[in-house]
């Protein structure tokens, strides 16, 4: 049931305990139960929304950026990469095999925003070797979303 | 009305197409079509779209030209894949060189099998309430219809005694169809083995249409055919539309006795030639590779389920909880309207859309038909609106 529920906020962070409850054949009580030992054992850790920010009227620049790191003898890759966590510009961080160590995602008000943080910020952080920003240009699909819907096809209003 | 003066025969259409009735669903589709702005739970298709993978090797097969035909009984390799999903899921092994034919959907399969075996004057038995082909193929093919009715009180599971009682000299086959369309009725093992032994007893033969067997909400039960002396006499029909949300693809297929498969091979060929080649791909695709959207999807309606029953028979529509297919199948009868008045009520009052039981047959007098292919959001919304209406009335 555990899971299950999981999945269900995993596609929509907004479906309502009686209706998990409805759809599990069970009672509100439980699946509220259920969520509160989820998010006291750390295991939801918010609720997030999928917004097409094409449609908003301010546009935020954001960026993605590949970090070389030197990782540290002790710590390997986790001190750097949680000191970059703590920056409140910074939305997502990933340790990531290939090419380059850390990849990380960037919110800012414009490009200088953002080109300032990298410079200023990122770069001198003590192990960050190197920096590649990719700016966003269009987003498709996010979280299992995608964000242009094509026109739904029609189906019979009736059909044996 | 066509101006037939120049023609001098008048009795242009055959006999035993007159007489056949059209679908009952079809006079309310019509009704519906004249409708804006309707929530139906009249769709007997999966609302979801055909996974993307399936699509895209339909797309991809085009590109590469391969668009001729193929052999009359199907593409080989989709033949194979489809002998070892029968064999792991169904418990019943058949060659695909011989024993399996693929068709456009199940419709043509049961059409086949039926022109393949009988006998003008032969008995059909068949349960209703029931999916709306099966009489008219039947009476098409000139054989005779003999119904058996299912009735709430056994879930509209299949009584073997009451089978055993419609029996005659004349009966040649029997017609099963669990899960059922459009009450969700399952057979029990027992049932079906009681079933099977009726079949042996009086030899008959039996086509199984399994073509919601995937949306079955507990394990998924071995057929028929595996049973003790069934194999050879039964032919098994399944097809991709409902398990794989491809009901536009039109692919079916036949497994069953290699006279069988020829005698059905001998119709197709020379009245279809073959399935559609690309949607023989996409179907070959379908069983390789998407079955995890299968198990996604059948997980979703299962859910729904859970929630359309407890809300019917929350409102007082007394509603059993299916053990398959997408449907479910309330009784009415409490409001004191007929199945037809009931739907076309709630239709012109309330803008939802659900078939009368009695589309499927007389015994489902009492009883609408709502289907659960439809978004948490419509049937939530389509059963408040019912509950307002049955208020009123």
């Amino acid at each position: 049931m555990e899971k299950e529920i999981l999945r269900l906020l995993t596609k929509n962070a907004r479906m309502s305990v009686e209706e998990i409850a409805d759809r599990l054949s069970t009672d509100s009580e439980s699946v509220a139960a259920i969520i509160k030992k989820l998010e006291d054992d750390n295991i939801i850790k918010g609720y997030i929304v999928v917004v097409n920010e094409e449609e908003l009227e301010e546009h935020q620049v954001k960026a993605m950026i590949e970090v070389k790191v030197t990782p540290d003898r002790s710590q390997g890759f986790d001190n750097v990469a949680k000191r970059i966590s703590k920056f409140p510009e910074v939305t997502n961080v990933y340790l990531v095999s290939g090419g380059y160590d850390l990849r990380i995602e960037v919110v800012g008000q414009n490009l200088q925003e953002v080109a300032l943080f990298v410079s200023s910020k990122l770069s001198t952080i003590d192990g960050v070797i190197s920096t590649v920003t990719h700016f966003l240009l269009k987003k498709y699909k996010q979280a299992g979303v995608i964000i242009h819907n094509e026109e739904e096809n029609e189906r019979l209003k009736i059909s044996p | 009305m066509n101006d037939l003066k120049s023609v001098r025969n008048k009795n242009r259409i055959a006999d035993n197409i007159k007489d056949i009735p059209k679908s009952g669903i079809r006079d309310f589709f019509e009704l519906v079509n004249t409708m804006k702005d309707v929530i139906s739970l009249g769709i007997g298709e999966p609302d979801f779209t055909t996974p993307w993978t399936i699509r895209e090797a339909a797309i991809y097969s085009i590109e590469k030209g391969m668009t001729s035909y193929t052999s009359n009984l199907g593409i080989m390799s989709l033949r194979k894949e489809i002998c070892k999903y029968v064999d792991k899921y169904y418990g019943v092994s058949y060659k695909p060189e011989n024993e399996c034919i693929i068709t456009v959907g199940v419709s043509e399969a049961l059409d086949l099998i039926l022109r393949a075996v009988i006998n003008p004057g032969d008995e059909v038995i068949y349960h209703e309430p029931c999916y709306v082909s099966y009489r008219a193929e039947i009476l098409m093919a000139r054989g005779v219809p003999v119904v058996l009715n299912t009735y709430e009180k056994n879930d509209f599971s299949l009584d073997p005694d009451e089978l055993e009682k419609k029996i005659t000299p004349k009966t040649k086959l029997l017609i099963l169809n669990f899960p059922c369309n459009p009450t969700g009725a399952t057979l029990s093992q027992e049932q079906r083995e009681r079933i099977a032994e009726i079949a042996v007893k009086h030899d008959l033969l039996v086509i199984t249409d399994e073509i919601y067997s995937e949306l079955t909400y507990e394990n998924r039960q071995p057929t028929i055919a595996s049973l003790p002396g069934m194999r050879d006499r039964t032919i098994f029909l399944h097809g991709f539309s409902k398990a794989f949300a491809m009901t536009g693809f039109r692919i079916g297929y036949a497994c069953g006795p290699d006279d069988f498969i020829d005698a059905m091979m001998k119709i197709h060929q020379y009245s279809m030639l073959c399935a559609p080649t690309t949607a023989q791909i996409a179907a070959e695709e379908a069983l390789k590779n998407c079955m995890k959207d299968m198990e996604s999807m059948r997980t979703e309606y299962m859910q729904r389920r859970n929630v359309i029953v407890k809300h019917l028979n929350e409102i007082g529509l007394k509603c059993y909880k299916p053990k398959g297919s997408f449907y479910v199948f309330p009784r009415i009868s409490d409001t004191g309207m007929t199945s037809m008045e009931f739907a076309q009520g709630l239709l012109k009052k309330h803008n939802v859309a659900v078939v009368p039981g009695t589309a499927f047959g007389a015994c489902g007098e009492g009883f609408v038909r709502c289907s659960y292919a439809s978004s948490m959001e419509n049937i939530v919304e389509a059963v408040k609106r019912m509950e307002l209406f049955i208020k009123k009335s």
